[in-house]
């Protein structure tokens, strides 16, 4: 990259996505959230709904 | 903060803090400690599972098995991830830990616990494997050591992000992290995931241990453990692909052949790898196939995308830089100039193929729904994650070790004839290790099992006699591994403390 | 350079082998991702995911009453059933033991009830090497066609204790 190309690219502005990448809390936030909500959350509302056996003395 | 505290790395330019130095040594140190011990466990339990050698005693079996996974999976390699989280968030960016004491208190509270629960194992008092599946229970030692250990770590992994934002704010870096320090990142954001999926799990037990709760449902346990147990093993993964990326850059001068492209594989690991904790739930009762298959294969195969990728850029990167430097024959002239006797490249090259080949592809198949149906328990599992745990994850820092010590313990490697062997002895072990294991475990050969011919059984059972050889094998291997580990620990421990000292 | 910081914006397309891996991978991916489903719905083997919650107390009693009701003999000290395939079918699992040995009729459809109780169990049926999870409290209920006649052992493959390795059952296919 020469320095004038250099220059140029400093005016542009940083891709939303590339902002997003660089927002570790954010990030934080959807690799805390996710997995809970879809894997433990999910799988306690399922546990506290198995019924009773219904053929048991 | 005192200039003085500071040198500059003469091999890399980095500029390390005196702290952080201290801080990545005892980690390391540590960790290369645990490895031996938990090694030694796992060479020992190779030779009982070898039938006609069958060492260990019944119980020393069992006790053993549980501290191998203790040592082996949880302590060597949490501690030297440790290493890792100051390197990446300290050195990297040629800038300093922001609060050493706590990271001193971390290390403190991991070295208590990991204490604790190894003796309270060598007690006899803990025969519980590594799942420590309730209503089986443990002396309330085990637990305790298990949540102080926890704590530690959850100190330590959440030093990264302290150290991260300080950095900005001092102008260490101005945008983005380098793709190293953000591997670690996605590691330590999947540590918090996991440590306090621990706390909600663990806690309950310790107080059901001493008796002050009276029932632990199983079914909750395993959910919630496995919360715990499984993406402990992401954060391996991560930290591991962040090592492989490093090692590239270090050794050959490798450079991301396109940094948009390996971020969002480690994105995509932030978001979906961890669901895939269902994976040992496959069989359970309780969970609806949805749970199942959602959890399993719509997110998981994300993240299976995510290491297709890692698997196409960090070879690239390699290749790239090599041709750069003037290894433009043919297509593979690059592959074959590559410093294969540099031990951190050829651990770190080796340790892509076990991972990928070994651990990576019979995860994914181990984890269909219907085909866990016929792998579940059974001694492929184990062959499974000795692809992915010890060919992988260990392999590498193994490898990363070889870094460590000119970089950060500045000193030369000793006997280093052996150090240029000591990857492909091991990966090769744990290559054989690692098939046989599968390979018998296809005949339905049960993992965690002291005596497969199941003598004072009422009824017995006699597998194909194929699984014979197959076991044999796992003995084999077994000790081909356990000869690259003592290598691994000769040179390394060697050169730490013999080692010739190198000016800095 | 992975340990350096990359230029200021690095977020820009992809190359042609780039974009040639990602399809390739993200195509295998999306193969890999169908399946469960479709087998799912097409397959003839999957997962059971009958469940209920029952005590050990009264798990127990199911099975004796179907011994006492199904018992036709005996076989190393431990009772053996032969139930009628309407019935619902109990095995046990204990410390160290599968209670008790089940005959069951080739190609007529059984409902297998599956329950601990102590602690957990795995439930091995060798050596056509089918694996699940028997926890206490909980009752797994497997739905299952035996297709072909011959001896089966269930073998223990959850850790349970010191004679883990003893705990070996049997089932018949006549």
């Amino acid at each position: 990259m020469t320095d004038e190309k250099h220059r140029e690219s400093e005016e542009e502005p940083i891709p939303a996505w590339q902002l997003f990448y660089d927002n570790i809390f954010l990030l934080f936030f959807f690799g805390i959230a996710i997995p809970t909500l879809v894997y433990t959350v999910w799988g306690l509302m399922e546990i506290v709904q198995i019924p009773q056996l219904p053929i048991a003395p | 903060m005192a200039a003085e505290d500071y040198r500059i790395c003469s091999f890399t330019g980095l500029k390390i803090h005196k702290p952080t130095e201290d801080l990545i040594k005892w980690n390391t140190v540590t960790a290369i400690l645990f490895l031996a011990l938990g090694g030694l466990m796992g060479f020992l339990i190779a030779l009982t599972r070898w039938p006609s050698v069958h060492y260990l005693s019944l119980q020393n079996y069992y006790r053993y098995l549980t501290l191998h996974g203790i040592d082996a999976l949880l302590l060597w390699i949490i501690f030297f991830e440790i290493g890792l989280v100051y390197f990446t968030s300290a050195v990297l960016l040629n800038t300093r830990t922001v609060i050493p004491w706590a990271g001193w208190t971390g290390y403190a509270l991991m070295l208590v616990g990991a204490v604790f629960v190894n003796f309270v194992v060598f007690a006899g008092k803990a025969d519980v494997m590594f799942t420590s599946y309730v209503p089986l229970q443990a002396d309330a030692v085990y637990y305790l050591g298990i949540i102080i250990f926890a704590v530690g770590a959850l100190t330590c992994y959440g030093h990264f992000f302290a150290n991260i934002i300080q950095a900005k704010r001092d102008g260490a870096y101005k945008h983005s992290l380098p793709l190293g320090s953000f591997g670690l990142a996605a590691a330590c954001i999947i540590a918090v995931l996991t440590l306090a999926h621990g706390a909600v799990i663990m806690i309950p037990v310790f107080f059901w241990s001493m008796g002050l709760i009276h029932y632990i449902d199983p079914g909750t346990y395993r959910l919630i453990f496995w919360g715990l147990g499984h993406p402990s093993q992401q954060i391996n993964v991560c930290a591991m692909v962040s090592v492989w990326y490093m090692i590239s850059a270090f050794t050959v001068g490798g450079k991301p052949v396109n940094e948009k492209l390996s971020r969002t594989a480690f994105v995509l690991y932030i978001f979906f790898i961890n669901v895939a904790s269902e994976h040992h739930l496959l069989v359970d009762p309780i969970f609806s196939n949805w749970h199942k298959i959602i959890n399993t294969s719509y997110m998981m195969h994300l993240a299976v995308f995510a290491s297709m990728v890692h698997a196409f850029a960090v070879p690239a990167s390699v290749e790239v830089a090599l041709r750069n430097q003037g290894y433009t024959r043919g297509l593979f002239e690059w592959l074959k100039k590559a410093p294969w006797s540099n031990p951190a490249f050829s651990a770190m090259a080796l340790s892509m193929v076990l991972f990928g080949f070994l651990g990576g592809i019979t995860g994914v198949i181990f984890g269909t729904e219907q085909y866990n149906i016929i792998r579940h328990n059974t001694f492929a599992i184990p062959g499974h994650f000795h692809g992915t745990v010890v060919g992988g994850t260990t392999l590498a820092f193994m490898g990363f070790t070889y870094l460590l010590i000119p970089y950060i313990f500045r000193r030369e490697l000793v006997m280093q004839g052996m150090a240029k062997w000591q990857p492909y002895v091991y990966g090769i072990g744990v290559a054989i290790l690692s098939i046989s294991m599968m390979s018998a475990g296809s005949f339905g050969v049960p993992r965690r099992h002291y005596d497969i011919t199941f003598s004072g059984a009422p009824f017995s059972f006699t597998f194909d006699p194929a699984i014979d050889m197959f076991m044999s094998m796992v003995g084999i291997g077994g000790i081909l591994a356990a000869i690259g580990g003592v290598m691994f620990i000769l040179v390394a421990m060697g050169s730490i403390m013999y080692g010739k000292r190198l000016a800095s | 350079m992975a340990i350096k910081e990359p230029e200021r914006i690095w977020w820009k397309p992809y190359t042609r082998d780039e974009k040639i891996w990602v399809a390739v991978s993200l195509l295998w991916m999306f193969t890999s991702f169908v399946f469960m489903p479709v087998y799912h719905f097409a397959g003839s083997q999957n997962p059971p995911y009958e469940t209920y919650r029952v005590s050990p107390e009264e798990f127990d009693k199911l099975v004796e009453a179907m011994i006492e009701k199904y018992k036709v003999g005996e076989e190393n000290g431990m009772p053996v059933v032969h139930p009628d395939p309407d019935e619902p079918v109990f095995i046990r699992a204990s410390m160290w033991q599968w209670y008790p040995v089940v005959e069951l009729e080739k190609g007529k459809t059984y409902k297998i009830h599956l329950s601990s109780m102590d602690i957990q169990h795995g439930f091995s049926i060798l050596p056509i090497n089918m694996n699940f999870m028997v926890l206490p409290n909980y009752d797994y209920v497997l739905t299952l066609t035996p297709t072909t006649e011959g001896e089966y052992y269930i073998v223990c493959n959850e850790f349970c204790g010191m004679g883990h390795h003893m705990m070996v059952g049997k089932l018949y296919v006549k």
